[in-house]
């Protein structure tokens, strides 16, 4: 798409035209060299001001119900709320069923909510370059509250809420043998700790586990930010109130210690990263494709195998820097 | 290797996305379920939005994912009636170059007025899950042809 084509998408996505939205998050997904400027253009436009909110934990522990119940939250004090919903590729098949939006469907309609499910990465880093840019977008359009959604396994997901500015682990009662499975750094990366399922009888043996990861995820963090345990139920509507204080009582923490202004700047550094990384695989890509072809041709000239290695070496090296 | 895929403008190959919704009050989604699955391992993107939605939430979904194709499953009498509603609704959001698919039990004798409607194929219990996945990727590549 040019240039004028895709500033046109983004008036009318500026517009309140979804559609025009939903086509943008497309072209994100599949960033590459020929159309890296179309994230610069958005990243230069967006006011950093949103909160990009990062919600992970075991699949099952009600990420997705509590999300849906934080997007009535946040409407109700006239917020504009974004969704990711990460869901990375089955391993078993080549496909993907993404299911998180199922339970955020009663606010599809609402015209300040946009929610749109992530799944597909050609690499690793993938998902998260494909998640940041989309954070980028959604700021640009001015949408407050942006939340991610991911199960909390794998380098990518890792990555992704490494970039988030409040980070929310989310577990449940029993669950105490899974979250003792998940690598111990992602569950001290936590600026809040949610008990959820608290309407269940095992609640309060999970509440004082997690206060305890807490207090152990407090020493190894810098800044002056205790994390924060809740419980909550996601079916009953019970302590949100708690955890949307807490979400705001962070935020306002963020910005006073200028904390705010440098998870920004990480956040754009990374994706920077990733997009060179996705420029130079597909660079590579690309060399290496017609690379056959010119052994083939250096072949010919018969100057022995050095000359000819080191000659492959200087066309490969001549290819990656016209290719970029 | 999969082979659902539609040529994207750039690098890599994009996996065909479909929206599998179950639109009205009717309380059984096996049949959405079962074809949701058979095509996520058949290498779609499936987006299943679940029971009971109305037609407002699933164009709304269909746009926020951008999807490529929405499947329609349908078991109540009220499909004709559906399927205009979803037409309508679509073109409403400047979304009508989505290509709209229904399974389920459709009366043949149906069919006529619904491809007037503008749904582009059907699928009835027994379809052959080959069958399904060749269409659904003529429906997806003519899509992107379009788009260019
Ligand atoms: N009892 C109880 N069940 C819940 C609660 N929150 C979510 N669930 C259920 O747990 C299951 C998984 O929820 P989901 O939100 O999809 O979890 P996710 O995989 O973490 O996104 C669903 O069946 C929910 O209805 C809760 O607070 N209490
Ligand atoms: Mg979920």
């Amino acid at each position: 798409m040019d240039v004028g084509g895709f500033l046109g998408l983004v008036e009318r996505a500026r517009g309140g035209d979804r559609r025009a939205l939903g086509r943008i998050l497309t072209f994100l997904e599949d960033l590459s060299v020929s159309n890296a400027w179309m994230v610069e253009y958005l990243a230069s436009n967006s006011s950093g001001k949103a909160q990009v909110i990062g919600i992970t934990g075991i699949p099952g522990a009600g990420k997705s119900s509590l999300i849906s119940r934080l997007i009535k939250a946040f409407r109700d004090k006239g917020y504009r709320v974004a969704v990711i919903a990460i869901d990375p590729t089955s391993p078993l098949s080549s496909g993907a069923l993404l299911g998180d939006r199922l339970r955020m469907q009663d606010h599809a309609t609402d015209p300040g909510v946009f929610i749109r499910s992530v799944t597909t990465a050609g690499f690793e880093g993938g998902l998260s370059l494909a998640a940041l840019a989309m954070i980028e977008a959604f700021d640009a359009l001015g949408y407050d509250k942006i939340i991610v959604e991911t199960v909390g396994v794998g380098q990518d997901e890792t990555t992704v809420m490494d970039a988030a500015d409040t980070i929310i682990v989310v577990t449940m009662p029993g669950a105490g043998d899974d979250v003792q499975a998940l690598k111990a750094g992602v569950l001290e990366i936590g600026d809040i700790y949610v008990v959820n399922k608290s309407d269940k009888p095992e609640a309060s043996k999970t509440y004082e586990y997690m206060s305890f990861v807490a207090e152990k995820g407090d020493i190894g963090r810098e800044g002056a930010w205790r994390p924060l345990v809740v419980k909550t139920s996601a079916v009953l509507g019970m302590g949100i109130r708690d955890l949307v204080e807490a979400v705001d009582k962070h935020l306002e923490y963020l910005v006073g210690s200028g904390d705010k202004a440098a998870r920004t700047a990480k956040r754009r550094k990374l994706l920077i990263k990733l997009l060179a990384k996705k420029i130079v695989l597909d660079t590579l890509k690309k060399v290496y494709e017609e690379h056959d072809q010119s052994v083939g041709e250096v072949a010919k000239t018969l100057k022995g195998f050095y000359e000819e290695s080191l000659e492959l070496v200087r066309l490969a090296g001549r290819k990656l820097i016209e290719g970029s | 290797m999969s082979t659902a895929h539609t040529q994207s403008p750039h690098t890599t190959k994009r996996k065909i996305k479909i929206l599998v919704a179950k639109i009205g009050l009717d309380g059984h989604d096996r049949g959405a379920k079962v074809i949701a699955r058979a095509l996520r391992d058949a290498g779609f993107e499936v987006i299943y939005t679940g029971l009971r939605q109305t037609v407002d939430q699933v164009v709304a979904a269909a746009v926020q994912e951008d999807v490529d194709i929405i499947g329609v499953s349908h078991h109540e009498g009220s499909h004709i009636y559906v399927a205009r509603k979803l037409l309508e609704k679509l073109r409403e959001q400047g979304a009508e170059d989505i290509p709209v698919v229904m399974g389920g039990s459709i009366p043949v004798i149906d069919i006529d007025t619904l491809k007037a409607i503008g749904i582009k194929e059907f699928f009835l219990p027994g379809t052959p899950l080959k069958e399904v996945i060749e269409k659904l990727e003529t429906l997806a590549s003519q899509k992107a042809a379009l788009k260019q």
